[in-house]
C-alpha cells in the first residue's frame, strides 16, 4: 500500500471544555497522507496541535471525529491496537521519562519482551538496534550515566528493536544541547535513508525541518502548508505572519532580497547561502 | 580573570556543607551497591543466591552453641572472601547498623541468668548474659555481611528478576507478582533521576532565599515542604510520560511476555547448594552433640 498513514477529516477535542465547540478543537479538520519511506517534519509553535497529532498516529489519542488509518488499520480498532503500535513507534521529548529499565540493553529489550519475541531473537534485535543508533558500546551501562543525546538514542533504539515501519518523534531534541541534537538528528536521518523507516519528526527547530523530504506547517490545529522544504520556506512572509521562524540562512537571504540584492528566492542552509552570496559578490 | 579560577566564594548563607559535596553524599547512599565482578559468587544464579541467603540466615539463628556458630560464621567468611570484593566494603556495611549492634549487645549483656560475674547496684553481668551478648552480636554482624554478599554481587535487575521468579507461586493467591517486580524495576531506575531533580529544586529554592540548613529539626523539616511539593508534581508528570512511553512499546502486563535474559541454574549453583547443605547438616549435628549455650 502506498499511503501508509491516512488522516481523514480529523477533529480532536481534549476532554473538559465542551462549551465553546469550535474554538476548543485541538485539531481542526486535518487531512493528510504519508507514504512509506517518507521523512516528514511537522513544525508549528506551542499549542499548534503538532504533538496532539503525533499521538494520533499510534492510537494513544483517538479522533473526536474523523479517522486515522495506519497501513489499512483504523486506530479506533481496539482489537488491533498492538498491531498499530508495532508499526508506529513513538519517541517522546524527555529521554529520562521513557527509559524503563536500569540497564541500556534491558531497556531496549523492553518492547520486544512485551511483544513476546522469542528470547534468542530479542538478543539479536537489541544488538542490531543498538548498533543502528551507535550505542552498542554502552549496552551494559546505566542510563543515568549517559548524556541527553545518548539517552534519546537509547529511547530510539528501544523503538527500533520492535522493528516498526514508522517512527514518530515528538520534539526529541527539545531538551538536548546542540551536540545531542546533532547526534539524534543524524541517527534519525540514517534510519530513514538506510533502513527505509518512515520518519515523522515533530520539531520547532526549522534547521531540522529543512533536512526532511516534506514539511508540514501547523497552526491552531490546522495544516497551514504542506510541501518540500523549498516550497514551504519560500513563503517567508506567510510563515512570519503566523509567528513562525525560518532557518537563519533563509532569513538572511530574505532580508537581503528585501534590501534589493539579486539573490535566489529560497535558500535553505548555510552552504547554499554561502554559494549565493559568493555568486553575488563575484557579480 | 584570576578570581574565577578559584573556588567560587558564593557559599549559601549559613550553609555548612558545600552543595557539591552534599550532592555526592546523596548519590553514595543509593548507588554503588552492586560491584561488578567475575567471581564464582557473581556468576551464581540470582535465585539460587537469594534462596541460599535466606537459608543461611535461618541457620545463623538455629545455632545454639559456639561451635556451630563458629562453623556457620566461617562458612560465611569463606563466601565473603570468594566474592573477591574487599573485606573493608563488608565492614562498611556494618557501619549502618553499628549502633543497633552495640545497643542489643549491651542490653543482652545485662540480661540473662547463671553465675554472676560482676555486680553493681541493680546491674549485674552473668555468664548467660555474656553468652547472649556474644551470640546476638555475631549473629547480626554475620547476617548483615552475608546479605551484603547478595546485594554486592547481584545487579538490581537480576535481583528483581529473581524475586519475580521466586514469588511466582504466590500467583495462586492473586498476588500480582509481575506488577510488583515491574514497580521495583521502575523505582530503582528513577531513584537517581529523582535525586537529581530534588537537588535542582533545592538549589532553585535556595536561589530564592530558602534556608534549609539552619534552625532546629522542625524548621528544617518545614523547609523541605517547598522542595517536596514540586518534586511530587514533577514525579506525577513523569509517571504520565512513562506510562505513555510504556504503552507505545506495547506494554500489556505480564501476560505473554518473553525475556531477553533467561535465568538458568548452572553447575556452580548445584555445587553451592551441595556445600551449603553439608554445612547445614554439620550445624544441626554440632547443635545436637554439644550442649546448648543459649
Amino acid at each position: 500500500m502506498d499511503d501508509f498513514i491516512q488522516v481523514k477529516d480529523l477533529y480532536f477535542q481534549y476532554d473538559g471544555n465542551p462549551d465553546e465547540k469550535q474554538k476548543s478543537f485541538a485539531l481542526n479538520n486535518i487531512n493528510l497522507t504519508i507514504s512509506k519511506g517518507e521523512f516528514v517534519a511537522i513544525v508549528g509553535h506551542n499549542g499548534s496541535g503538532k504533538s496532539t497529532l503525533s499521538k494520533h498516529f499510534n492510537s494513544l489519542y483517538l479522533p473526536t471525529s474523523g479517522d486515522v488509518i495506519i497501513d489499512g488499520i483504523n486506530t479506533k480498532d481496539d482489537e488491533r491496537i498492538f498491531d498499530i503500535r508495532k508499526k508506529v513507534g513513538l519517541v517522546l521529548q524527555n529521554p529520562d521519562n521513557q527509559i524503563v529499565a536500569g540497564i541500556v540493553e534491558e531497556d531496549v529489550a523492553f518492547g520486544c519482551e512485551n511483544l513476546g519475541v522469542p528470547h534468542g531473537e530479542i538478543r539479536q534485535r537489541v544488538d542490531n538496534a543498538l548498533r543502528a543508533v551507535g550505542m552498542y558500546e554502552y549496552r551494559t551501562h546505566s542510563p543515568d550515566k549517559l548524556s541527553g543525546g545518548q539517552k534519546q538514542r537509547v529511547a530510539i533504539a528501544g523503538i527500533i528493536a520492535m522493528e516498526p515501519e514508522c517512527i514518530v518523534l515528538d520534539e526529541p531534541t527539545a531538551m538536548l544541547d546542540p551536540q545531542g541534537r546533532d547526534e539524534v538528528i543524524s541517527t534519525v536521518m540514517q534510519l530513514n535513508k538506510e533502513m527505509g523507516i518512515t520518519v515523522i519528526l515533530i520539531t520547532h527547530y526549522m534547521e531540522e525541518a529543512v533536512l526532511a523530504d516534506r514539511v508540514i506547517v501547523m497552526d491552531t490545529g490546522k495544516v497551514l502548508t504542506d510541501g518540500t522544504p523549498r516550497e514551504v520556506f519560500s513563503g517567508v512572509e506567510m510563515l512570519k505572519r503566523h509567528r513562525l521562524n525560518v532557518p537563519q540562512a533563509t532569513e538572511l537571504v530574505y532580508r537581503l532580497r528585501g534590501c534589493g540584492f539579486e539573490l535566489p528566492e529560497c535558500v535553505l542552509d548555510e552552504k547554499e547561502c554561502v554559494e549565493a552570496l559568493a555568486a553575488l559578490i563575484k557579480g | 580573570m584570576p578570581v574565577l579560577m578559584h573556588e567560587p566564594k558564593m557559599r549559601i548563607v549559613g550553609g555548612r556543607i558545600p552543595a557539591v559535596r552534599r550532592m555526592g553524599l546523596v548519590r553514595d547512599i543509593t548507588l554503588g551497591q552492586y560491584m561488578p565482578g567475575k567471581s564464582l559468587i557473581h556468576r551464581m544464579d540470582a535465585r539460587a543466591k537469594t534462596l541460599l541467603l535466606i537459608i543461611i540466615i535461618v541457620f545463623i539463628f538455629v545455632c545454639r552453641n559456639f561451635i556451630s556458630l563458629l562453623t556457620i560464621s566461617l562458612f560465611s567468611l569463606i563466601v565473603i572472601l570468594m566474592t573477591k570484593i574487599s573485606f573493608f566494603k563488608y565492614l562498611k556495611s556494618l557501619k549502618v547498623i553499628l549502633a543497633m549492634i552495640i545497643f542489643t549487645g549491651v542490653l543482652n549483656l545485662f540480661w540473662g541468668s547463671g553465675r554472676v560475674l560482676w555486680q553493681w547496684w541493680f546491674l549485674k553481668i552473668t555468664e548467660g548474659g555474656v553468652n547472649n551478648a556474644i551470640f546476638i552480636t555475631v549473629r547480626i554482624a554475620v547476617m548483615m555481611m552475608v546479605s551484603s554478599v547478595l546485594t554486592y554481587t547481584t545487579s538490581a535487575t537480576e535481583l528483581t528478576e529473581a524475586i519475580e521468579r521466586l514469588m511466582k507461586p504466590l500467583k495462586v493467591f492473586h498476588i500480582k507478582v509481575h506488577e510488583i517486580a515491574m514497580m521495583m524495576t521502575i523505582a530503582l531506575r528513577f531513584i537517581p533521576v529523582l535525586l537529581e531533580e530534588a537537588d535542582k529544586i533545592m538549589n532553585a529554592q535556595k536561589a530564592r532565599g530558602a534556608d534549609m540548613e539552619n534552625g532546629n529539626v522542625f524548621r528544617r523539616v518545614k523547609a523541605l515542604v517547598p522542595v517536596l511539593i514540586p518534586l511530587f508534581v514533577s514525579s506525577i508528570r513523569r509517571a504520565g510520560d512513562l506510562a505513555m512511553a510504556m504503552e507505545c512499546r506495547c506494554y500489556n502486563g505480564g501476560e505473554n511476555r518473553t525475556k531477553m535474559k533467561i535465568m538458568h541454574f548452572s553447575h556452580i549453583d548445584l555445587f553451592a547448594a551441595i556445600i551449603s547443605f553439608l554445612i547445614f547438616c554439620a550445624v544441626i549435628y554440632l547443635n545436637l552433640i554439644y550442649p546448648a549455650v543459649i
